[in-house]
């Protein structure tokens, strides 16, 4: 079963030098115990684009779909056999980047 | 066997088996959903055949049998891709006999899963009361004055995330135990306080029904988790605060508080069976085992309780008691009933003093302006404490509180 733990952000600034390592730590954890699938960390929303191919030709807008104080600063998809396994790292991941983060399952 | 009887018997069997019978379904199926419309279903059958047919030697095993046979039927009739295998599972199950440890395992699970902290509160009441308690929806929805289709909604949300979430069924890991006991003990005490002094003006002050239900299903927990601590405090809590209950609301329809309650109308036997687990747990507490908050608000109540006269309350180890809970709780609501019992023991102005800290916090909270009227009135500063009971007039929902505090208004001078 994958989950999507997404960090969210709501602060000025990218993650600090001491988080990135807390994060790196987190994530070599997340490698090892057979838990990790894919990671990332998002540039800021301001150098978003947004995309919209429904009509007869794409429409390029500037900036982020929706904006908001909190946004999404980055994710982990993880791979856990349920909810409690998937909170119990969710709340490793917090702890690590030192955010909120929010777990959902996959479809 | 007549009509009455079975009758009884299926409302008996029901308390007894229904979280069984759910929770055996649970595991079998895996699905929360197939396991209460089973349930629901072989209940159904029993009322409609035991009549007739006269109750089965063994009602339990009977009743999962036929909700097992619903549940298949169920599956059978949407037969979607993805119960094929659930299916396949079922025709080579001959639905062995469980070893009595097993089923009781399942209903621990049940509870477990109903109270995960990932569900919203309200829903974790509902599911509880659903699922283990077997209250059906619109019994639920009147208990806590929402629709049926709301509370069918919040019940149908909870199972689909349960499902979509992969929320597992089983009892915690043992570090994570007391936590997740913790969750479920606050979803029963909920339940409790609701009955005990329903908010609504729409319900009867005393809601009867529901703190039984609450003590039923920690009597279960109990059962099933003996040697918890915090489960054995909720319960004298719950049965030493039941037994006032007859005592707590007057003839025409108006609180009585404690001081002026008759009590020689208290349930003896309730208040003898809380006494028995509030002196385990403080042979526990003896024995090094640090009570948690339960057992001391059990212990708060077994001193009033084992005071024949409120003079002869021992307000000195209530405020020690509640010093201890201060400790482990410093929430503002401990604190202004910790300043009830010094207004017992160093008087009013003492009391006062430290209920005036906490206006920041419980300025709507209206037993905050209660406690302020009454040791304004104890004071004889009459004008203010009117204003105070105005105050918690206008925020008491409960209609017995708000006949008490009226009149103790109209009283002053």
């Amino acid at each position: 079963m994958q989950y999507l733990i997404s960090v969210i952000h709501d602060q000025a600034g990218l993650a600090t030098p001491e988080e990135h390592a807390a994060i790196d730590v987190f994530n070599d954890r997340l490698q090892a115990e057979g838990h990790w699938v894919f990671a990332g960390g998002l540039a800021s929303p301001n150098t978003a684009t947004v995309i919209d191919n429904r009509g007869e030709e794409a429409l390029v807008t500037d900036g982020p779909f929706i904006e908001s104080k909190e946004y999404l600063g980055g994710f982990w998809v993880i791979e856990a056999p349920d909810l409690d396994v998937a909170l119990k790292l969710a709340a490793d991941g917090s702890k690590s980047c030192n955010r909120r983060v929010e777990v959902r399952p996959f479809q | 066997m007549n009509r009455v009887d079975v009758r009884e018997a299926v409302t008996r069997v029901h308390h007894e088996e229904w979280a069984r019978v759910v929770a055996s379904l649970t595991r079998r199926f895996g699905d929360l959903d197939i396991a209460e419309e089973a349930a629901a279903e072989a209940f159904a059958t029993a009322v409609e055949r035991w009549p007739a047919e006269g109750v089965p030697p063994n009602p339990g095993a009977w009743l999962t049998t036929t909700a097992n046979r619903k549940a298949i039927d169920r599956i059978r009739r949407e037969n979607k891709r993805d119960d094929k295998q659930k299916e396949a599972r079922m025709v080579y199950d001959d639905d062995p006999p469980e070893p009595l440890g097993a089923i009781d395992d399942d209903r621990l699970r049940l509870i477990f899963i109903c109270c995960h902290p990932a569900l919203a509160m309200q829903a974790r009441v509902a599911l509880t009361l659903r699922m283990v308690g077997g209250l059906t929806v619109p019994e639920i929805a009147r208990a806590f004055l929402v629709r049926e289709t709301t509370l069918e909604q919040r019940i149908t949300r909870a199972k689909a995330k349960i499902k979509a979430a992969r929320i597992p069924y089983r009892v915690p890991a043992a570090e994570d135990l007391p936590a997740r006991v913790t969750g479920v003990l606050a979803v029963l005490y909920l339940v409790f306080n609701e009955g005990y002094l329903a908010t609504s003006p729409d319900t009867d002050p005393v809601r009867h029904d529901l703190t039984a239900e609450a003590i039923r299903l920690t009597r279960l927990i109990r059962a099933l988790m003996p040697d918890d601590g915090e489960v054995a405090g909720l319960l004298a809590l719950m049965l030493l605060t039941e037994a006032r209950r007859t005592a707590r609301v007057s003839a025409s329809g108006e609180l009585v508080t404690l001081d002026e309650q008759d009590r020689g109308a208290w349930d003896a036997a309730l208040v003898a069976e809380g006494h028995r687990l509030v002196r385990e747990r403080l042979a526990a507490a003896a024995a090094g085992v640090a009570p948690g908050r339960y057992q001391i608000l059990a212990a708060i109540n077994a001193v009033h309780t084992s005071a024949r006269d409120v003079r002869d309350t021992d307000w000195s180890q209530v405020v020690a008691l509640y010093d201890q809970l201060v400790s482990l709780d410093p929430s503002p609501i401990i604190a202004l009933n910790r300043a009830i019992a010094v207004a017992e023991l160093d008087g009013p102005e003492v009391a006062l003093a430290a209920v005036d800290r906490l206006e920041d916090k419980l300025a709507g909270y209206h037993p905050y302006h209660a406690t302020r009227a009454d040791l304004l009135r104890r004071l004889g500063q009459s004008q203010q404490s009117r204003a105070a009971y105005d105050k918690a007039i206008e925020l008491a929902g409960n209609t017995a509180e708000t006949a008490y505090l009226t009149r103790r208004r109209d009283q002053l001078r």
